[in-house]
């Protein structure tokens, strides 16, 4: 099972270093779909599986198309989504920044006593999952939807303007 | 009735024809045996499928339009398909200079992979689930949405303009369907109590004084998630009245303008599958999955039931297209956003009410059957006259 877990992880994490590394912008967010589906994949190996098609489906089906479309409306032509290469100062602060933030959650990882846990876990159906959420956790699920909905309504407002709605031209 | 219909020999004739291939198997290996011949099956099964539903639907075309459509090749074009698919094979396979190679030849394979993916969860029949999974329909559409990416690859890939303005607006258009697609399964899951196709169908089973079967196209809220089911699925699969991806007979032909030779044939057997795939899960959804519609009828095996109730739904498909003409990319969004989605939402609240009156007993069903219909279809027909309202009549002026 465990080279499973390591074929997963490595072909995840390959994907994730070649989309840091790429200069074409798109290939990028093509390579960073594929580490999402790594992530998905990942979830499965766990037996997740509800938690698994929901990464796939939000992360491959939604975000990814939401990053596409940010790339392609800011970039003003073909040239600019090859990114330019970067100077050594700025690879120096990006290296500094990201060891901190690695060197934080290593700590936070070191720092949990990570208990041996029951060799085999419970599998979660999809109804006791859902039961969960509407029982316990429904305050979160309730906060999550209306953060979403905000956004919606805002993301409405950015994109409609002010622009006045004028009535088709007769034909 | 001699035997209950899950014993009979026809019902169990494509498992005991597995056992008698992958018998002699140990464990393992029967199993890696068994799911290479699921595999099998299904790509056989609807490849055929593909095969002569293009066939059919250049024959249905033709009839609706006064022609007889193909009838050289074969018996009544019957070897058609299969020309068809030698003139594909052996065309140049033209990669612009341009082009970003390797997404323009991963293009196609992932629109095709995605597509058959889905065919994974759905119930064929009694005992023909190629994988039964917990939360089946999940992965149904977590597997179709990765079509979106998929015809973006191509656009993008091809370095022409046309195809990335293409694909632009066919990812408009998938995303908007696929709104009101899931928002039109979540009263089927609210019903049944599961994600699981097979526990879905389970949950239809059964007749009401034996004659009117339980599935859920036969409730209020039932039709009208039938309905917009069907017309998400006819966009989320390109095809008309919302092929302006496509729309080969007025623009060049989108996101795949730059294909040729077998990668463009590929494009179209992810269409066609998509298609085949959409309208099973929407008999699986809303039809009852493989169960017969009567109880008299239940000698015949469940997967013919089954593929009765598909093909009726892809020849409607093809009757569509026969009959509409195309939507303005405007229209097409409208419809998605403005009635679509606020239907499937009212629509969803009409099943809470149904599944929160389901001990309503004696004359009070009907009651609840004239509150639920009333509340999808009041909302519906308000909704619609708003938004047609100054559209129609036209008056046309001639030149």
């Amino acid at each position: 099972m465990n080279a499973v877990l390591t074929l997963i992880a490595l072909a995840t994490i390959a994907a994730a270093a070649a989309a840091m590394a790429g200069r074409n912008l798109l290939r990028c967010v093509l390579l960073l779909a594929v580490s999402w589906a790594g992530v998905a994949g990942f979830f499965l190996w766990a037996g997740a599986e509800f938690v698994a098609f929901a990464q796939l489906l939000i992360y491959l089906g939604a975000i990814s198309m939401a990053v596409l479309f940010a790339v392609l409306l800011t970039g003003r032509s073909r040239e600019d989504l090859v990114a330019d290469r970067v100077p050594p100062r700025r690879a120096l602060y990006a290296v500094l920044a990201a060891a901190a933030v690695g060197a934080v959650l290593l700590a936070a990882v070191a720092a949990t006593p990570l208990a041996a846990g029951p060799t085999s876990v419970p599998a979660v159906g999809v109804r006791e999952l859902g039961l969960l959420l509407m029982g316990p956790h429904c305050a979160a699920l309730l906060i999550v939807g209306v953060l979403l909905t905000v956004a919606l309504i805002g993301a409405v407002v950015l994109a409609a303007g002010e622009r006045t709605e004028k009535p088709d031209p007769e034909p | 009735m001699s035997a209950p219909p899950a014993d009979s020999v026809l019902e169990r004739a494509p498992v005991l024809l597995r056992d008698w291939l992958t018998g002699f198997l140990p464990g393992r290996a029967r199993w890696a045996a068994n799911s290479l011949l699921d595999i099998v099956a299904i790509l056989a099964v609807f490849g055929l499928l593909f095969a002569f539903l293009t066939l059919a639907e250049r024959k249905i075309l033709g009839r609706a339009q006064n022609r007889p459509g193909p009838n050289r090749t074969g018996w009544f074009g019957l070897l058609q398909p299969f020309a068809d698919g030698i003139k594909m094979l052996t065309k140049e396979d033209i990669v612009p200079r341009a082009a970003d190679p390797v997404l323009h030849f991963l293009a196609p394979v992932a629109l095709l992979a995605f597509a058959i993916l889905t065919f994974a969860v759905i119930p064929y029949g009694r005992d023909l689930v190629p994988v039964d999974l917990d939360a089946a329909v999940l992965y149904f559409f977590a597997a179709s949405s990765g079509a979106e990416l998929a015809v973006f690859m191509a656009g993008w890939a091809s370095h022409n303009k046309y195809s990335l303005l293409a694909s632009m607006r066919a990812l408009a258009q998938l995303i908007s369907y696929e709104l009101p697609l899931i928002l039109s399964f979540v009263p089927v899951a609210m019903a049944a109590g599961t994600l699981s196709a097979s526990g879905i169908v389970a949950a239809q089973s059964g007749w009401k004084w034996n004659l009117v079967p339980h599935w859920l196209v036969f409730t209020p809220w039932g039709a009208a998630g039938f309905a917009i089911f069907m017309v998400s699925a006819l966009a989320e699969s390109n095809r008309s009245p919302f092929d302006l991806p496509e729309a080969e007979s007025e623009l060049i032909a989108g996101h795949l303008t730059e294909y040729s030779g077998f990668k463009y044939a590929l494009f179209f057997m992810a269409e066609y599958f998509a298609m085949c795939a959409l309208s099973g899960m929407a008999v699986t959804l809303f039809l009852g999955g493989w169960q017969a519609p009567l109880p008299a009828l239940e000698f015949i095996p469940s997967y013919a039931w089954f593929a009765a109730k598909l093909l009726a739904l892809l020849l409607g498909f093809i009757w569509v297209r026969a009959t509409l003409p195309r939507l303005r990319v405007d229209q097409l969004t409208r419809l998605a956003w403005k009635f679509l989605v606020p239907v499937a939402l009212v629509n969803l609240g009409t099943a809470a009410f149904w599944s929160l009156s389901f001990q309503w007993a004696g004359p009070l069903q009907l009651v609840r059957w004239g509150i639920a219909l009333a509340m999808v279809a009041v909302p519906t027909l308000l909704l619609g006259r708003g938004l047609s309202g100054g559209l129609g009549p036209r008056t046309y002026r001639y030149a």
